[in-house]
C-alpha cells in the first residue's frame, strides 16, 4: 500500500493511530488529579513539540542514521527555518503556507552551503565543522545580527524575532487572523472533549503537525527503502570501498544532507507556526546536542526511533522542570512525616531545577546499556517472550549494533 | 529510484487522509466559555511561577521562588502577612485571591525566550493558570510578555531592566513593578556628577544583547547630558568569561571612568579583571580613575566579592531600607530562609500581592478588568515609597536607589550601601521618550 | 605599539588555558583513541577543588557577642574558623591567603582518584565503540558533572583571590623602554602563564625522558604494535587518563582567581579546546599547546576595536572561523603527521 511493503505499511499505521489519538493516549489520568497535574502530556504545546521535534529527529536520522555522518550543527537550521517563517508572518501575514515554505526553502539552501563546506571531511573533522558553522550562525544571530539599532536587524538578538502591530503583514487584512493559521484557521482553535473526568484537547496545531509528521515519517521510510538509501548505507558500512569502485559520494551524502536540513527547516517554520517567536537559543550547538540525544535515545538508523527518541525527551524535560517541592511533599504525604521528608530531599536533587542531572543520568544509561537506544530496549523485551523465534537480521536493527 | 514514484492513487490515499486529519478537529464542537482564559473555576485559582531554575542566573531564580512561596503564604492567610499589613489597599484579607485559595505551578525559563515560552504554555494550557509571573532577563521578559498578550493572560513582570519592557515591546497584558535602565541612568548621573565632577571621560563596556544595548543608551545619554564625554563604546559577546582583552585598551584609552554595562557573571566578570588590571589604582588626567556599575544586584555583589566596595550602581530595593514595608518583608522572608531576601524576591513579592488586590478590587480574574484595575493604581507601603503603575505604559513609577559597594561590610549580606534614595519624580519621563518610543500596548486581550 | 604587546599577553595567558585543557584531551586521543567530551568538566572539578579548600578555610565555631545584632535584629554571632583556633590568627591568615595554590595539593590527588575512576569505570568500555557513542557518553557525563557542582556550590560565580603578593599590576613597559604604566600587567595572570608553561614543560619531559613515557609515545604512533608486544596498556591507559585529568583540573585551580568560577564554564572551553586539538592537529602534543596561544592571541586582536570596527562580530566568530580553514586547508592541522585522521 502507498508503495511500501507490509511490514512498513503497518509501521505507518501504528504511527498514524499514534499521531490521532495522541490527546487520549497522552492524558491517561483524570482532570484534577495530582497524578494528572504531573504526567498528563496531552496538551497543545507539548504534543505539538512531540510531532514537530519527531519531524526533526526523522531528518537527523537520514542523515546520521543512513551514512553515520554526526551532524553537530543540526539546530542551525531549524533556527533558520523558524526565523524564515516569522519574516513571514511579519511581512507577509498569519498565513503559514508561505511561512513554511520559506521556512524549507532558507534551510535548504543554509545546509546546502553548509553541507557543501563540511562533506569535504569526514568522522570527528566533519562533526567540527558542523558545530563550528553552527556556533557561527548562532553568534552572529544572537548578537550581531539582532541589534534593533544597527539597520540590519535580522533576528532581535536575545529576545528573539516577533511581530509587532507595526508589521507590513501585507495580506493580513484579507484574513483578520491575528495568529498563524491555515486558510483562516487558526493554530490555536481547539476542541474540549469531557468524557467523565477526562478533558481531552484536540488542537489544530497539533493535528496539522501531526500529519506533517505522519507526511515525513512516510517519505523518510521511501527513502529508507530506495536505491537511495541504499546508497547511503553502502557509505556508512564503507566509504573507501565505494571510492575505489570509482564511485563519487559526495552528491549522495550532500543530497542526504540538504534534505535533513530542510526537515529541519519544517521543523523550524512549524514551531514558528504554533509559537510566533524565534529565539537565538534554539540554534546553539547544545541544541544540536539534543538532537543527537534524541536520535540515540529512540535507536539510531531505525525508522520508529526517532519519534519515540524525540518524545521520550520533550516528556522527561517538561514533566520533570516542573515537580517542586511541595508537588513532592503533596505526592508523599501519605508516608509518615518524617520519612516523607527525607524522600522528598533524597528526589529533590534530581527533579525541579535539577532536571538537567536526571536526563543526563538516563541519557548517559541508554548509550551505556542500550547502545540501540528505545528500539533495543523494546526488541530485548519483545525477545524474552517469543524466545523460540529464530534470531534472523531484521533491517531495524539499530545502528550501535551494526558497526560493530 | 523507481519504486518511490508517487502513483495517482497513493497521492490520492495521502490527500484522503490529510483531509481526515484537519476535518478532525472541527467535527467535534467546543466545550466551556467563561469569557476569558482559564476562569478558575471551583474554590482554588492557579498562578504560574516561571522563574529560571538551570543556566547562569538560576540563584536568582531560587531567590524568587522563594520570595513567590512566600507570598502565596501570606495571601493564604499564613505566617505573619508580611507586606499586606503595611501595603496601602487592604483588600487582602488572607483569604486568597476574591475568597479562592491560591496553588501555584512553577517552570523553568533557563534564561532562554524559546523555552520560557515553552514553560509558560505548558503551565497555561496544562495547568490552568490564569497569571503568569517571574522572569531574571529581559529578553525572557519580553518573549513570555508576548505570549501571555496572545493567550490572553496576565504577566506579572519579574526581574527584567530593559527600557523595552515597557518600551518599544510593552504590552496591555503585560506589567512591570521593577526599574528600569532609563531610571538608573537617571538617578545614577546626578550622584556621579557631585562625586566625580563634570569633566569626565567614559569608556563603556556594554554586553552585546537587548539589555546591554538599551543600558549604554541610558546612560551614556544621561551623562553627557551634564558634561562627560564618552571616549569608546565597546560591546562584548555575552558569552564572554574573560575580559582582559576588552579591559586592556581602556587602559590607555585616555579615559577616567569605565562604565560596566554589564549583568550577572558578566558583571563579576568584567569588574574582577578590570581591578586586575590595576585600573581603580590608576590616575589619568590627574583624577582617580573610577569604575561604575549602573545595574547591582546584591547576590552578583556577592560573587565580585571584596571588588565591588566603593563602587558605584543602582538597585531596585535593598534589604537595609528601614521603612515599615521593608522591615516588615525582611522579617518574614528572614525568619523564613534564615537569609535578607534580593531585590528579584522583593519586586517578584511586590507583583503577587499587586496582582492579588487588583483582582480583588475588580472583582474578576478576568485579564481585562485586573488591567484596569492595576492601570493608574497608586499604592504605598511595598518598600518604595509612593508608587504608580503608570496606565500608558503599565511601568511602576518610584523611588530608586542609588547604591555602593560597602568598604566594610559587617556580615556576608552587608554587601551594599545606600548612597541616595533618588525621588520618583526624578526619575520620570514621558510615556512617548525616545527610548520607549516606536512600541504599542494594543488592547488588553482576555482570550477565549 | 603598547596595545598590541598588550594584546600578545592576553593572548598568551587564554592560550595557557586553552594549551593545557588540549594537551590532555590530546593525550587521551593520541593514547586511547577516546573522543573526551567531559574535558571540560575535569578543568571545572580541578576550579572547584580550590573553591573547596577554601570552604574548608572557613569552616568554623559560632559564638554570640550579645554587643552586636544581625540583620534581623537578633544578637549577632561571631564565626572563629577551626583554622585560627588550632594554628592561631597567622599561619591561619597566610593559608587562607594562600589557598589557591595550595589547592593544588588537593587538587592532583583529587583529580588523579577522578581520572581512575572515569577511566575504569566508564571510558574503559568505549574503547571500542564508534567515535559517535564516546562523544555522546562523555558528553551525558560532562552534564551530570556539572550539574553536581551546581547542587553544591550554585550558580553564581565564587570569587577567588589570589595570594596577596600578586595582586596589583607589574610594569612591564618600563623594562621595554615605554613610559610608565603603558604596559601594566597583572601579576597573577604572568604567574598563570609561567605556571602554565612549567606544567607543559614537565608533561614533555615525562614523556620524553621515562620509560613510561616512551610507552605511551610509541602507543600514539601505533597503539595496535604497542599491545602486540606484549606491554599491559591497560594499566598504562589508566596512567594517561588520570595524568590528563590532573593536567586539566590544576589548570582550573590556578584559572580561579582570572575568572570566578561557575558551574558551567567548561562547556564553553570545552568547544574552545575541541578547535584547539583540530587546529593543531590531531593526536600532536606540540600541535595543541601552539595551537592553543595562537588561538588565544587571535583571539585577543580580534577583540580590539580597530578590528571590531571594521569586521563587526568578529571576535564572536573569530575562532570557528580559523577551525574551518584549517580543517580545510590542512585537515592534519598546524603539526599534525601526515596520514593521521586525514580523509
Amino acid at each position: 500500500m502507498l508503495g511500501l511493503e507490509k511490514k512498513d505499511f503497518t509501521l505507518l499505521l501504528i504511527v498514524a493511530a499514534m499521531v490521532v489519538f495522541a490527546p487520549f493516549i497522552l492524558n491517561p489520568f483524570p482532570e484534577g488529579s495530582s497524578l494528572a497535574q504531573m504526567f498528563n502530556a496531552g496538551y497543545p504545546d507539548l504534543m505539538q513539540r512531540f510531532a514537530i521535534f519527531g519531524i526533526l529527529v526523522i531528518g537527523f536520522n537520514i542523515l546520521f542514521g543512513l551514512t553515520g555522518y554526526l551532524s553537530f550543527g543540526h539546530a542551525a537550521f531549524l533556527g533558520a527555518g523558524s526565523y524564515a517563517a516569522v519574516w513571514m508572518f511579519k511581512l507577509v501575514g498569519y498565513d503559514i503556507i508561505p511561512a513554511i515554505l520559506l521556512a524549507i526553502l532558507v534551510s535548504g539552501l543554509f545546509s546546502l552551503l553548509v553541507g557543501y563546506v563540511s562533506l569535504r571531511r569526514s568522522g570527528i573533522y566533519f562533526s567540527i565543522l558542523t558545530l563550528a558553522l553552527a556556533q557561527m550562525m548562532f553568534n552572529m544571530a544572537y548578537s550581531v545580527l539582532g541589534n534593533p539599532s544597527s539597520g540590519y536587524n535580522l533576528t532581535n538578538g536575545e529576545t528573539g524575532l516577533q511581530v509587532y502591530n507595526s508589521d507590513p503583514q501585507i495580506f493580513l487584512s484579507a484574513t483578520g487572523q491575528n495568529f498563524p493559521n491555515l486558510l483562516g484557521f487558526s493554530m490555536r482553535s481547539e476542541t474540549h472533549l469531557l468524557i467523565g473526568n477526562w478533558d481531552f484537547t484536540l488542537n489544530a496545531g497539533y493535528y496539522l503537525s501531526g500529519l506533517l509528521l505522519l507526511i515525513s515519517f512516510y517519505i523518510s521510510i521511501r527513502i529508507f527503502r530506495s536505491p537511495f538509501g541504499l546508497m547511503l548505507r553502502a557509505v556508512k558500512s564503507n566509504q573507501q570501498r565505494l571510492h575505489y569502485t570509482g564511485l563519487n559520494t559526495r552528491p549522495y551524502t550532500l543530497a542526504a544532507f540538504v534534505i535533513s536540513g530542510m526537515y529541519a527547516g519544517l521543523a523550524g517554520g512549524l514551531l514558528a507556526c504554533m509559537d510566533p517567536l524565534a529565539g537565538a537559543e534554539r540554534m546553539h550547538w547544545t541544541a544540536s546536542g539534543e538532537i543527537v540525544i534524541m536520535s540515540i535515545l529512540g535507536g539510531v538508523g531505525t525508522l520508529i526511533g526517532p519519534i519515540l527518541g524525540a518524545g521520550f525527551n520533550e516528556y522527561f524535560k517538561n514533566i520533570l522542570s516542573k515537580i517542586n517541592d511541595s508537588v513532592l511533599h503533596e505526592w508523599m504525604a501519605f508516608l509518615p512525616d518524617g520519612f516523607e521528608n527525607v524522600m522528598v530531599t533524597l528526589i529533590h536533587p534530581f527533579v525541579g531545577k535539577g532536571w538537567h542531572l536526571t536526563l543526563g543520568l538516563l541519557f548517559m544509561a541508554v548509550i551505556i546499556f542500550l547502545p540501540g537506544g528505545l528500539v533495543e530496549g523494546g526488541q530485548r523485551i519483545g525477545k524474552l517472550f517469543r524466545r523460540t523465534k529464530a534470531d534472523k537480521p531484521s533491517d531495524e536493527t539499530p545502528a550501535g549494533k551494526e558497526t560493530e | 529510484m523507481s519504486n518511490s514514484i508517487l502513483t495517482r492513487r497513493s497521492v490520492l490515499q495521502t490527500g484522503a487522509v490529510a483531509g481526515a486529519g484537519l476535518a478532525l478537529p472541527t467535527i467535534l464542537t467546543a466545550g466551556s466559555h467563561s469569557g476569558y482564559t482559564n476562569a478558575p473555576t471551583g474554590g482554588t485559582v492557579t498562578l504560574g511561577f516561571n522563574v529560571p531554575q538551570t543556566g547562569a542566573y538560576a540563584d536568582e531564580g531560587a531567590d524568587e521562588l522563594r520570595a513567590y512561596e512566600l507570598a502565596v503564604e501570606h495571601l493564604n492567610g499564613g505566617g505573619d502577612g508580611g507586606m499586606m499589613n503595611t501595603f496601602s489597599s487592604n483588600t487582602l484579607e488572607g483569604n486568597g485571591i476574591l475568597g479562592k485559595k491560591i496553588q501555584y505551578v512553577t517552570g523553568d525559563t533557563q534564561t532562554k525566550s524559546d523555552a520560557a515560552r515553552a514553560s509558560a504554555k505548558s503551565m497555561i494550557e496544562k495547568d490552568g493558570a490564569v497569571m503568569i509571573t517571574g522572569g531574571s532577563s529581559s529578553g525572557v521578559a519580553i518573549a513570555v510578555q508576548g505570549l501571555c498578550q496572545e493567550a490572553g493572560i496576565i504577566f506579572m513582570a519579574g526581574l527584567t531592566h530593559s527600557n523595552d519592557t515597557t518600551g518599544k515591546d510593552k504590552k496591555a497584558n503585560g506589567f512591570r513593578h521593577f526599574f528600569n535602565g532609563y531610571m538608573s541612568a537617571a538617578a545614577l548621573a546626578p550622584v556621579l556628577e557631585a562625586r566625580y565632577g563634570k569633566d569626565r571621560n567614559a569608556y563603556h563596556l556594554t554586553a552585546d544583547y537587548t539589555w546591554g544595548w538599551t543600558q549604554e543608551e541610558s546612560i551614556a545619554a544621561a551623562t553627557e547630558a551634564m558634561g562627560w564625554k564618552t571616549v569608546n563604546k565597546v560591546r562584548t559577546p555575552l558569552k564572554a568569561t574573560d575580559f582582559s582583552s576588552y579591559i586592556a585598551p581602556v587602559l590607555n584609552s585616555g579615559a577616567d571612568v569605565l562604565v560596566l554595562n554589564h549583568y550577572g557573571g558578566n558583571m563579576v566578570n568584567s569588574l574582577t579583571n578590570a581591578v586586575q588590571f590595576g585600573l581603580r589604582d590608576k590616575i589619568v588626567n590627574n583624577k582617580n580613575f573610577e569604575i561604575v556599575v549602573p545595574l547591582y544586584s546584591r547576590l552578583m555583589a556577592k560573587g565580585a566579592g571584596a571588588n565591588v566596595k566603593g563602587i558605584f550602581g543602582s538597585t531596585n530595593w535593598h534589604w537595609s531600607l528601614q521603612d515599615e514595608g521593608s522591615k516588615a518583608f525582611v522579617k518574614s522572608f528572614g525568619t523564613k530562609y534564615g537569609f535578607p531576601p534580593s531585590q528579584a524576591a522583593h519586586t517578584v513579592y511586590c507583583q503577587t500581592l499587586l496582582y492579588a488586590d487588583a483582582c480583588n478590587r475588580a472583582g474578576t480574574f478576568n485579564p481585562c478588568g485586573v488591567g484596569e484595575a492595576l492601570e493608574g493604581f497608586e499604592f504605598d507601603g511595598l518598600g518604595n515609597g509612593k508608587t504608580l503603575y503608570r496606565a500608558e505604559d503599565h511601568q511602576c513609577f518610584k523611588d530608586v536607589l542609588v547604591v555602593k559597594g560597602k568598604e566594610n561590610p559587617t556580615s556576608e549580606f552587608d554587601l551594599l550601601e545606600i548612597v541616595e534614595v533618588t525621588p520618583a519624580a526624578q526619575v520620570s519621563y514621558a510615556p512617548d521618550h525616545p527610548m520607549f518610543a516606536g512600541g504599542d500596548l494594543g488592547a488588553c486581550n482576555p482570550g477565549a | 605599539m603598547d596595545a598590541i604587546i598588550l594584546q600578545i599577553l592576553n593572548g598568551l595567558d587564554k592560550g595557557s588555558a586553552y594549551a593545557l585543557i588540549a594537551l590532555g584531551l590530546t593525550l587521551i586521543f593520541g593514547t586511547l583513541g577516546v573522543v573526551n567530551f567531559a574535558h571540560g568538566a575535569l578543568f571545572v572539578i580541578g576550579a572547584f577543588c580550590a573553591v573547596t579548600l577554601n570552604r574548608i578555610f572557613s569552616i568554623s565555631f559560632e559564638t554570640i557577642d550579645p554587643t552586636k545584632t544581625d540583620f534581623l535584629g537578633n544578637p549577632a554571632t561571631i564565626k572563629t574558623t577551626y583554622l585560627e583556633h588550632w594554628f592561631g590568627p597567622d599561619p591561619a591568615a597566610w593559608m587562607t591567603d594562600w589557598s589557591v595554590p595550595l589547592a593544588i595539593l588537593l587538587a592532583v590527588p583529587v583529580m588523579l582518584l577522578v581520572g581512575v575512576i572515569m577511566e575504569r569505570g566508564l571510558i574503559k568500555h568505549f574503547y571500542k565503540r564508534p567515535h559517535a557513542d564516546q562523544i555522546l557518553v562523555t558528553f551525558g557525563l560532562a552534564i551530570v558533572l556539572q550539574e553536581v557542582i551546581k547542587f553544591f556550590y550554585g550558580a553564581n560565580p565564587i570569587q577567588m583571590a589570589p595570594p596577596e603578593v600578586f595582586i596589583g599590576t607589574m610594569d612591564l613597559g618600563v623594562w621595554l623602554g615605554f613610559e610608565a604604566n603603558a604596559i601594566a600587567y597583572p601579576y597573577w595572570r604572568l604567574v598563570y602563564f609561567l605556571f602554565s608553561a612549567v606544567v607543559i614543560g614537565a608533561v614533555f619531559a615525562f614523556l620524553q625522558f621515562t620509560t613510561f613515557g616512551m610507552v605511551v609515545r610509541a602507543g600514539m604512533a601505533d597503539r595496535e604494535t604497542v599491545g602486540l608486544l606484549g606491554i599491559d596498556i591497560d594499566k598504562r591507559f589508566t596512567i594517561t587518563f588520570a595524568i590528563a585529568a590532573t593536567v586539566a583540573g590544576i589548570a582550573g585551580v590556578m584559572y580561579t582567581p582570572i575568572t570566578p568560577p561557575t558551574y558551567d564554564i567548561g562547556v564553553e572551553l570545552l568547544v574552545l579546546s575541541f578547535v584547539v586539538v583540530v587546529v593543531g592537529g590531531m593526536g600532536s602534543l606540540p600541535g595543541a599547546v601552539l595551537a592553543g596561544f595562537l588561538l588565544g592571541i587571535v583571539e585577543s586582536f580580534a577583540s580590539m576595536n580597530e578590528v571590531k570596527n571594521i569586521l563587526p562580530g568578529i571576535d564572536q566568530i573569530i575562532v570557528y572561523l580559523m577551525a574551518i580553514v584549517v580543517i580545510l586547508v590542512r585537515p592534519r592541522g598546524l603539526m599534525g603527521r601526515k596520514g593521521v585522521m586525514e580523509d
